[in-house]
């Protein structure tokens, strides 16, 4: 296998989800979760050589001329990153699986999912910068797709709008940086561009290009001020949200920060930039997360947070930062990914999600509680998990910052302060205390939904508790790839007696003093009214949207003013004045009239031409305009058969006649001439009709005489039959030299036909 | 209006027209005619017949509605350029194979004869699509 084959196997499996849902039943998540399964142990399989300093490249053609290709660059981050979102992507599909059975259009969720998980595999492992474009864009719009599955309620569609059009402005600035990083290189391959890092750094584009992908990064981990689409995307259901919004597509902004470390990062703005908006992020999640009661918008404010701390350590850059954020990383998919999967599972048994209605759920469910409660002691940064690592590694490069230490300290320990009090609160005021009343009785959730947070807990536990043997081997060539000038530092829980550790006590007792004085605490958030300036943020975004709406709408009512004779007017009297600048440009005017070689039945045809167009101008009546403009078609209709253009003949003929049976099928429809145009219009008219006419006459008088180059002709007279085995040069040229602008013509034309057919079926509905 | 002459006209005239319309599409690739122009002629023949019968009842003699013909026809175009993609051509190249090579009945097929079936179709879809919807107000 190698990761195109298994990227490829996974669209298709998407594709093919929605039509085998039904006949697997309940054992289709099972099912699908076999394919991302044998990628996990293909990636697995592939560690032990990566960590020996192994980089796979894989490379398929696309668009040569450009340099972009496919191509995948698979080292230690790629393969920890893969790791991660197959396995626990495997998970969700069983969580999934169960979860939505008794919703509506599943085969298509699971699609979406698998569609989501395809795309999120090929921007980590990919090795071209377009190529990763591709799958970003791709996962933006899977999401969109998952974040609106409840496409029935107006605030999901709502929250889906608002994550696609941030992600997709973030996008699109991305891809104008990545262009930009590329020019210096001549190239997109990643791996060319990681051997040559400095490059980008000396050119005048660096500075751009910088900006530019930090947006895309941005808006895509949702750091401040992009922060506030991240929330609402929680209307998705509970499995989109373990899996997209905490475990992984939120973390592909910070996976390109870390990929581009190498090359993008080293310098003052970089530092500056990340460690702003990073460290400002960190806080204001954690900040936001206390006052709220849903337990997902809980999650989502500390995955926020959590964003906000790796591009922190990103920006911080040291050595200690750099294995902070690898580890954390790993850390946060799993604790997070579990916890979501725990409030989903709360929600089914319990009808609620509102921290101030649950308690007492330990009863009812034992095993799930302690699930819930071991990722939430990883959370809080407890041993012997590995969110304790994480945070003492997290307080290490803080320590070791080198600049605005105290600050980034500061911030640091009031992160996880507010983490050690959300962990209380999660599993204190859900599974212990009192119970109230629940709309229907709880129950211990069912084996599907209870094995993946079980799994993703025991893999935080076991990291956690073997440093050595697990951790390390699974994280080393991760931290070396994207920080080459350090080395890992080694794991373990007891690093003996150091600042660190102080740290870590101290917040733990502040954590819980928090917890203890906690309605004065939350009393104490909401009242510095962090509430508003959140909402502030998506009702700003809204409105922004609404104005541009507006303004577009005005722009489109000026240029659409849905008067079809002035379209017309436009595109004939532009495409003339431009055509005649050209001409009068390009060559002198020769006009060779030469009627001396023409029959004379010719001249018969053109005269009653002539006289066609003539009577078609002066006449009172449609019907008879349109008979003389049928005979001015059938006049060209001989000529073309005269100078031997049977193909251009045989089409023109079929064109009028169906012209005709067009224009009486409209006619009936259409009233009398209720008065005739004012004689100023009819001017205006003439000179655009005469202004077209001329040009066309002058165009072709010109063509004979004017040399531009060998004519390409020649070359099809030459090639139809030998290359494309057809003798009617005009047919081969349509179907095969330039098929692709047949397809493109033949697709607007069915756009046409759509357009007409549904402005006909609507009116009519309209009407009766 | 019902007129007994155009029915009956109509009646035979249907399916000659749609068998000239098939050598045309065929011997285009030689000599005059066309995918194009073929389909225009498809499309002239169903809308006689319903000029004759009306729209609801030349509907009910469809297999492909005219708006899945379209869509038909347009998925027939963008596939016939795959097979390029696996001779390792670029998309949209011709490619070709001979049957019966040497033989009285020697047979040149290739896509961009599926292809001009595509715009066959597709044309004729699109015609009588918008024909059909302003005949039938």
């Amino acid at each position: 296998m190698n990761t195109g084959l298994f990227i490829t196997l996974l669209l298709f499996l998407s594709f093919l989800a929605p039509f085998t849902r039904r006949y697997l039943r309940g054992a289709a998540g099972w099912i699908y979760a076999i394919l991302p399964l044998t990628g996990f142990i293909y990636y697995l399989g592939l560690l032990p050589a990566i960590n020996d300093g192994m980089v796979i490249l894989e490379s398929y053609r696309w668009i040569d001329v450009y340099g972009i290709n496919f191509s995948f660059y698979i080292d230690g981050f790629s393969i920890l990153f893969s790791l991660i979102v197959l396995g626990i992507g495997t998970f969700i599909l069983i969580y999934a699986g169960k979860y939505m059975q008794t919703y509506p259009m599943q085969g298509r969720f699971m699609a979406y999912l698998i569609l989501f998980m395809a795309s999120m595999q090929g921007v980590v492992v990919s090795g071209n910068l377009i190529t990763m474009f591709v799958f970003w864009e791709l996962t933006s719009i899977s999401s969109y797709m998952l974040i609106g599955y409840y496409h029935e309620k107006p605030e999901a569609r709502m929250a889906a709008l608002q994550a696609l059009l941030i992600t997709g402005f973030g996008g699109l600035a991305l891809l104008g940086g990545f262009i930009l990083l590329g020019i210096p290189y001549g190239t997109y391959e990643l791996s060319a561009i990681l051997a040559n890092p400095d490059l980008i750094k000396q050119s005048p584009l660096y500075l751009p290009a910088l900006i530019l992908i930090l947006i895309g990064a941005f808006t895509k981990s949702a750091q401040f001020p992009f922060h506030f689409w991240l929330p609402g995307a929680m209307a998705a259901p509970s499995p989109v949200s373990a899996f997209l919004h905490s475990a992984t597509m939120v973390k592909a902004g910070v996976f390109l920060l870390a990929r581009l470390s190498p090359v993008m990062g080293g310098t003052e703005l970089w530092h500056v930039l990340l460690t702003l908006f990073g460290g400002f992020t960190m806080v204001a999640g954690a900040w936001l997360s206390i006052t709220q009661t849903d337990l997902k918008r809980i999650l989502a404010y500390t995955t926020v947070s959590a964003l906000g701390t790796l591009v922190l350590l990103i920006g911080t850059g040291t050595q200690y930062a750099m294995n902070a954020a690898i580890i954390f990383l790993l850390v946060h998919a799993l604790y997070k990914g579990t916890l979501f999967l725990m409030a989903g599972n709360i929600e089914k048994v319990s009808g609620t999600r509102d921290i101030n209605m649950l308690g007492g759920l330990y009863k009812s469910m034992p095993v799930a509680a302690i699930i819930m409660t071991l990722a939430l002691v990883s959370m809080a940064g407890i041993p012997p998990m590995l969110g304790f690592i994480g945070k003492e590694l997290i307080y290490e490069s803080a320590v070791f910052a080198p600049t605005a230490k105290y600050l980034i300290l500061i911030a640091a320990f009031f992160t996880n302060t507010v983490l050690v009090f959300l962990s209380l609160r999660l599993s204190l005021d859900v599974f212990w205390g009192d119970r109230p009343q629940y709309g229907k009785r709880p129950y211990e959730p069912y084996f599907a939904l209870l094995v993946g947070p079980f799994l993703l807990m025991l893999g935080g536990l076991l990291l956690g508790l073997f440093p050595k043997i697990l951790a390390e081997p699974l994280t080393a060539s991760a931290i070396t790839s994207i920080s080459p000038g350090h080395d890992a530092v080694g794991l373990k829980l007891w690093h003996g007696i150091n600042t660190a550790l102080l740290l870590s006590i101290m917040t733990l007792i502040a954590g819980i003093m928090a917890y203890k004085y906690k309605v004065a605490f939350i009393a104490y958030s909401g009242g510095v009214n962090v509430r508003y300036f959140a909402r502030e943020f998506a009702k700003g975004f809204a409105s922004g949207m609404d104005a541009f709406l507006l303004y577009t709408k005005n722009q489109t009512k000026r240029i659409q003013h849905g008067y079809h004779r002035y379209y017309l007017m436009t595109v004939f009297a532009v495409a003339s004045v431009l055509v005649w600048v050209m001409i009068w440009r390009t060559d002198p005017i020769v006009l060779e009239l030469n009627f001396a070689d023409m029959p004379l039945n010719l001249v018969a045809v053109l005269v009653l031409i002539v006289a066609a167009a003539l009577s078609a101008v002066v006449s009172h009546s449609r019907v008879i305009a349109l008979i003389a403009m049928g005979v001015i078609g059938f006049g060209i209709t001989i000529i073309f058969i005269a100078y031997s253009g049977v193909d251009l003949a045989i089409t023109m003929v079929m064109v009028e006649v169906l012209m005709v049976i067009l224009a009486v099928a409209v006619l009936y429809h259409l009233p009398k001439y209720q008065k005739y145009s004012e004689t100023g219009d009819r001017m205006r008219d003439g000179l655009v009709a005469a202004l077209v006419g001329s040009f066309m006459m002058v165009l072709v008088l010109q063509a004979g005489t004017s040399q531009l180059g060998v004519p390409i002709s020649d070359f099809f007279k030459e090639t139809s039959y030998t290359e494309a085995f057809g003798r009617n040069i005009v047919n081969v040229i349509l179907v095969d030299y330039r098929a692709l602008d047949t397809l493109g013509e033949i697709t607007v034309i069915a756009i046409a036909a759509l357009g007409i057919f549904s402005m006909i079926k609507l009116t009519k509905k309209v009407k009766s | 209006m019902e007129s007994v002459i155009l029915q009956i006209a109509a009646r035979h005239m249907r399916p000659l027209l749609i068998i000239l319309s098939l050598v045309v599409l065929y011997r285009g690739h030689n000599e005059p005619g066309g995918g194009f122009i073929g389909g225009l002629m498809l499309g002239a023949a169903y809308i006689l017949y319903a000029m004759a019968f009306g729209v609801a009842k030349t509907q009910n003699r469809f297999v492909f509605s005219p708006l899945n013909l379209t869509a038909l026809g347009l998925l027939i175009a963008v596939v016939s350029g795959i097979p390029a993609l696996f001779a390792g051509d670029t998309f949209m190249t011709g490619e070709w194979i001979t049957l019966f090579a040497d033989t009285v009945a020697e047979l040149k097929l290739g896509t961009p004869l599926i292809f001009d079936v595509g715009v066959y179709l597709a044309v004729a879809g699109m015609l009588m699509l918008v024909m059909f919807s302003i005949m039938e107000e």
